[in-house]
C-alpha cells in the first residue's frame, strides 16, 4: 500500500488555479522529486498536504488516514514533516533549542530530548554550532537546521521544499550527501527541486508540474527527456 | 432621535479623518501608531495655545496645526519608525506605545492635567435646522473633516504621488523597482497621517475639552474604526467612522450614555472575530 | 501510538560511542553552572533581602520594596505571556482587578479569608483568560493588542457602573484586628506584607524558571518566534497560547489580591486603569522582556524612580517618571530591544551584537 495517496487535489486562489486535479502516490522508502517552473504550484501542493491551506477539492490519505481538515500540528504528529523554502529558524533561540522544539513532540523529558537533539545536529553536521542563535547562521547552515528540526519530529514522510535553493556550489555536495544519508536510513521523502543534477542523484521518481497540473511522471531520466517538461521550462523552441 | 442620528453622523466624519491617518500608516508599513491619540491631543493643544497666547482662532491656525503635526510625523518616522521597521512586533508595538506614554506624560507635566477650552471661538452657538438643534462648531468641524477626508482620498487615488503611495503600500519591493523612493513614501505617509489628525484636532478644539488624556478615547475609537473599515482601506474608514458615530450616539440615547463605549467596543470585537479583514480590508 | 522505523538521529546516537565530538557535546551540562563568585553574591543578596525590613524598619523604605516586589510580580506575569510567548497584551490590568475584586468582595461581604479569596480570584482570572483568549489569540499581533485594550477598558466601564461591587466607589475592606495571618491583614507593621510579597514574587519567578526548562516553555518561545513553523513541528499553537494566557492571568490576579489586602480599598479607577497595564509593560520591556531577571531589574529601577519623583517633584511632577519611562522604552525598542538586562550582558561579555555575529560564521 502506498504511504501517501493524493487524488484530484485542487486549489484555486480567486481566478488563479494553483493546483489542478493533482494525483500521485508515494511508496514507503522512496524519494519523489517534484519539479516545475516557478508558479507551477509546488509549494502550494506542500501547503495542501501539510494543512497550511485547505484544498477546494480532492483527497489526501496518509497511511490510510485522511489528512483533510487537519491542522499542521496534527499532521506533524501523524508523521508528516516539512521544511520550508523560505527558511524560518527560530531566530532568538539557539540551534540546539530549535531542534529541541521538534524533539519535544515525542518526549517531555528534557534530558532525553537534549540527547536526541544533539544526535540530530550531529547527523546534519551542525553540532559545533549548537550554541549559536538562529539569526547568525548562513543559508547552508539554516537549511541543515530546518532539516534537523523536521527530522527531530520523527516523520515517516518528509516534505523538503528546496534542497539547493540559495546554497553555494561548495556546500551543495554536502547537502546532497546529507539527504542521501537520510534516504539510506529509510526516510520517505518528497523533494521540491529546481536543480536537475541534484534531482538525478536523489530521486527515484519525479513528478513534473506546470501551471498547476501534472504534466509528466517517471524516472529522472524519463523526465529529463520528456518533451512537455522541457517545453514548460524553456519554451516550445527547445522541445 | 433624529438629533442623535445627525450629531452621530457629524462626529462620525471626525472619527473618519482620525482613522484615515491611522489606516494610511498601517497600510504602508503594517505598523499601528499607538501614539495616534497623543498626536490628536497635541494638535488640540497646539490649536488651544495659538488661541490662548496669540488670540488666533483655531480655524485660522488650522493650517499651522496641520503643518506642525506633519512635521511631528516626519520626526517620528525618521527618528523612531525607520529603525523598527524590521524589528520584532513587540519592539514595534512598544516603541509607539512608549512614545504615547512619553507624549502624554510630557503634556501633563508642561500643561497640567487641567481641562482647557477655547472660549468664544469664531464659530459658536447653535443653529436650528428643521427642529433639531445642532452646535455650529460641530457642524463646521464635521464639514471640515469631511473636506479633509475628501482631499486625502482624491490625493491618494488621483495624484501621481498618491498612486505611488498606494503602490508602496501594496508591494514595497515592486514599487522600489519601479523607481519609487519607498523610504520617502513612508515618511510622506507619516506626515500625511499626522496631518489628518492635526486637522481633526484643530477642529475638535473648537468645541471639545482639551486635556492630556483626551487622546486615548479618540484613539480607541480610531482603532475600532480602522479595524471595522479594514486596515489599509481609506474608504473603509469613512464608512466605519460614520457607523461608529451613529452607534455611539444611538447607543447613548437608547441604552445608557455611560455604556455607549461598550457598544462600540463590542462592535470591534464582533468585527474582528467574524470578519477580521473588516469591510474593505486587505487582510 | 504509531510504530516507527528508527529515526536517523537515534541511529546516529548509536554511533556516539565512536564519535568523540558528539560524546563531548552530550557530556556538557545543559547550562553552565554559576561561578563561585556569583553564588556568593547571590547568597549575600538573599541575606540582604531578608534582613532589609529589619534593618530599615520604617514604613517608607519597606513600602518601596513592597511596591518593587509587587510590580516585579506583575511584570513577570506579563512577561510569561508577552516575553516568552510573544503575545502582547495591553490590558493586563483586567486580571489584576479580577484578583482584587474577587478576594476583596468575598472578604468584605462574607469575611472569607483572603487566601481563599485569592484562590477564587485565580480561578476567575484563568477562566477569564480562556474566555478572552480563545477568540482573540488567533488574531494577529496588533489586532490582539488592540482587543486586549478594548476589553480592559470595557471591563473598567462595567465595574464603574456595577452597583453590586460598589460601582465607582468600589469596595472598602473592613479593618480586622484578630487573626492577622488568616485574614491577610497586618495593621501593626508592614513586615509581614514584605515577606508575603517576596514570597509571591519568588513563586512567579520559580514558575518562570521552571517554564524555561519545560516543554511548554520551549513551545511558548517557538510560538513567539514563528507560529507557523512551530505548527509544522507539532505545536498546537492555539492551545499553548491560551495556556500562557492562563498562567499569566493567574499570577496577575495574585498580585491583585495582595494589593487589595495591602491598601484595603478596591475601586475601578485603581485596579483596572490603562496606566497599570502600561506600567507593567514598561517595566518588563525596560528590564529585558523574555528573560527571568528582566522584570525584576525593571521594577527595581522604575519603582524607586517613580516614588522619588513623586515626592520631590510632587503635583504635576508625578508624571516625570512616565516621561522618563516613555522615552527610555522608545530608546530601548529602537536601539536595544533586549532591555537593560541585555545591555548589561553585552557589556559584561565585552561583545557587541556585531562581535557575536563574527563568531557564528559560515
Amino acid at each position: 500500500m502506498a504511504m501517501l495517496e493524493v487524488k484530484g487535489l485542487t486549489k484555486k486562489f480567486g481566478g488563479l488555479v494553483a493546483n489542478d486535479d493533482i494525483a500521485f502516490a508515494v511508496k514507503e522508502g522512496e524519494i519523489l522529486g517534484l519539479i516545475g517552473p516557478n508558479g507551477a504550484g509546488k509549494s502550494t501542493l506542500f501547503d495542501l498536504l501539510t494543512g497550511f491551506q485547505r484544498p477546494d477539492a480532492g483527497y489526501v490519505s496518509f497511511l490510510g488516514r485522511s489528512l483533510l481538515g487537519s491542522r499542521p500540528d496534527q499532521i506533524s504528529r501523524l508523521g508528516v514533516g516539512r521544511t520550508f523554502q523560505k527558511l524560518r529558524p527560530f531566530d532568538h533561540m539557539t540551534v540546539e533549542e530549535n531542534v529541541m522544539v521538534g524533539v519535544l513532540q515525542h518526549t517531555a523529558n528534557l534530558r532525553v530530548a537534549r540527547e536526541q537533539a544533539l544526535g540530530a545536529l550531529f547527523f546534519v553536521g551542525l553540532l559545533e554550532k549548537r550554541g549559536a542563535h538562529g539569526h547568525m547562521l548562513s543559508t547552508g547552515q539554516r537549511k541543515r537546521l530546518e532539516l534537523a528540526r523536521a527530522m527531530a519530529t520523527r516523520p515517516r514522510l518528509l516534505l523538503m521544499d528546496e534542497v539547493s535553493g540559495g546554497v553555494d556550489q561548495r556546500s551543495l555536495p554536502g547537502l546532497i550527501d546529507l539527504v542521501n544519508r537520510l534516504k539510506q536510513q529509510g526516510m520517505t521523502m518528497i523533494i521540491i527541486e529546481h536543480n536537475m543534477q541534484v534531482l538525478m542523484s536523489l530521486a527515484d521518481r519525479v513528478l513534473a508540474l506546470h501551471l498547476g497540473r501534472k504534466i509528466a511522471e517517471g524516472t529522472p531520466e524519463e523526465i529529463q527527456n520528456d518533451r512537455k517538461v522541457i517545453e514548460s521550462y524553456l519554451g516550445l523552441a527547445y522541445a | 432621535m433624529i438629533q442623535a442620528i445627525i450629531s452621530g453622523l457629524l462626529m462620525g466624519f471626525v472619527y473618519a479623518l482620525i482613522a484615515a491617518g491611522l489606516s494610511l500608516i498601517f497600510g504602508l508599513m503594517e505598523i499601528v501608531n499607538f501614539a495616534h491619540g497623543e498626536f490628536l491631543m497635541l494638535s488640540m493643544f497646539s490649536a488651544f495655545w495659538f488661541w490662548a497666547l496669540f488670540g488666533v482662532d483655531p480655524l485660522y491656525s488650522l493650517p499651522v496645526t496641520a503643518a506642525l503635526l506633519a512635521l511631528l510625523g516626519l520626526v517620528v518616522h525618521y527618528g523612531i519608525i525607520r529603525h523598527i521597521l524590521r524589528a520584532p512586533m513587540l519592539a514595534q508595538i512598544c516603541a509607539t506605545f512608549g512614545l504615547a506614554v512619553f507624549l502624554r506624560a510630557l503634556a501633563q507635566f508642561l500643561w497640567t492635567p487641567d481641562f482647557r477650552t477655547v472660549i468664544h471661538p469664531l464659530v459658536e452657538g447653535r443653529v436650528e435646522v428643521l427642529g433639531i438643534f445642532l452646535g455650529l462648531p460641530q457642524i463646521v468641524a464635521s464639514v471640515g473633516c469631511l473636506m479633509g477626508f475628501t482631499l486625502l482620498y482624491v490625493f491618494i487615488t488621483r495624484t501621481e504621488t498618491g498612486l505611488a503611495l498606494q503602490a508602496t503600500a501594496q508591494d514595497r519591493q515592486a514599487a522600489s523597482l519601479m523607481g519609487i523612493p519607498t523610504d520617502r513614501m513612508y515618511a510622506l505617509g507619516w506626515a500625511i497621517g499626522a496631518a489628518c489628525v492635526g486637522v481633526a484636532g484643530g477642529l475638535l478644539s473648537t468645541f471639545y475639552f482639551v486635556f492630556p488624556e483626551v487622546g486615548f478615547q479618540f484613539a480607541l475609537i480610531a482603532y475600532v474604526a480602522v479595524a471595522l473599515g479594514g486596515f489599509g482601506s481609506i474608504l473603509g474608514c469613512l464608512l466605519a467612522g460614520v457607523l461608529i458615530g451613529l452607534v455611539e450616539a444611538l447607543g447613548g440615547l437608547l441604552i445608557d450614555p455611560s455604556f455607549k463605549y461598550l457598544i462600540v467596543f463590542g462592535l470591534y470585537l464582533a468585527v474582528v472575530f467574524f470578519r477580521p479583514q473588516g469591510l474593505f480590508g486587505r487582510f | 501510538m504509531r510504530s516507527r522505523t528508527p529515526a536517523p538521529m537515534i541511529a546516529a546516537l548509536g554511533a556516539a560511542e565512536r564519535e568523540p565530538a558528539l560524546q563531548d557535546a552530550l557530556n556538557e551540562p545543559a547550562r553552565t553552572p554559576w561561578r563561585l563568585r556569583t553564588r556568593l553574591l547571590g547568597l549575600a543578596g538573599l541575606v540582604a533581602l531578608l534582613a532589609y525590613p529589619f534593618v530599615l524598619d520604617a514604613p517608607f523604605p519597606q513600602h518601596v520594596m513592597i511596591m518593587i516586589f509587587l510590580y516585579a510580580l506583575m511584570a513577570q506575569s506579563w512577561n510569561i505571556l508577552a516575553g516568552y510567548c510573544g503575545q502582547i497584551s495591553l490590558g493586563h490590568a483586567v486580571f489584576f482587578g479580577i484578583g482584587a475584586y474577587s478576594s476583596g468582595f468575598l472578604f468584605a461581604t462574607f469575611r472569607v479569608s483572603p487566601w481563599l479569596g485569592m484562590m477564587v480570584g485565580i480561578a476567575i482570572a484563568m477562566a477569564a483568560a480562556v474566555a478572552i483568549g480563545l477568540p482573540t489569540l488567533r488574531l494577529r499581533g496588533h489586532y490582539f493588542a488592540i482587543a486586549t485594550l478594548v476589553i480592559a477598558e470595557s471591563v473598567q466601564i462595567v465595574f464603574q457602573r456595577w452597583e453590586f461591587v460598589g460601582a465607582a466607589s468600589g469596595i472598602w475592606l473592613p479593618i480586622v484586628r484578630e487573626n492577622p495571618l488568616l485574614n491577610f491583614q497586618f495593621n501593626e507593621s508592614k513586615i509581614p506584607y514584605y515577606f508575603i510579597a517576596l514570597g509571591f514574587l519568588s513563586l512567579v519567578c520559580l514558575a518562570v524558571w521552571y517554564l524555561e526548562r519545560s516543554k511548554a516553555g520551549y513551545y511558548f518561545r517557538a510560538i513567539r518566534e514563528d507560529p507557523e513553523a512551530a505548527s509544522s513541528l507539532g505545536v498546537d499553537v492555539s492551545r499553548y497560547k491560551v495556556l500562557a494566557f492562563m498562567i499569566s492571568a493567574g499570577f496577575m490576579s495574585i498580585a491583585g489580591t495582595f494589593y487589595a489586602q495591602y491598601v484595603l480599598v478596591v475601586d475601578p479607577e485603581t485596579v483596572f486603569p490603562l496606566t497599570l497595564s502600561i506600567l507593567v509593560l514598561l517595566i518588563a520591556v525596560m528590564g529585558g522582556v523574555g528573560t527571568l531577571w528582566g522584570p525584576i531589574i525593571g521594577a527595581a529601577v522604575l519603582v524607586p524612580l517613580s516614588e522619588f519623583t513623586r515626592i520631590y517633584l510632587g503635583g504635576t511632577g508625578g508624571s516625570v517618571d512616565l516621561i522618563i519611562y516613555g522615552a527610555l522604552i522608545v530608546l530601548i525598542c529602537v536601539f536595544r530591544p533586549v532591555g537593560l538586562l541585555g545591555i548589561w550582558k553585552d557589556w559584561r561579555l565585552g561583545t557587541a551584537v556585531g562581535g557575536a555575529k563574527n563568531r557564528g560564521n559560515a
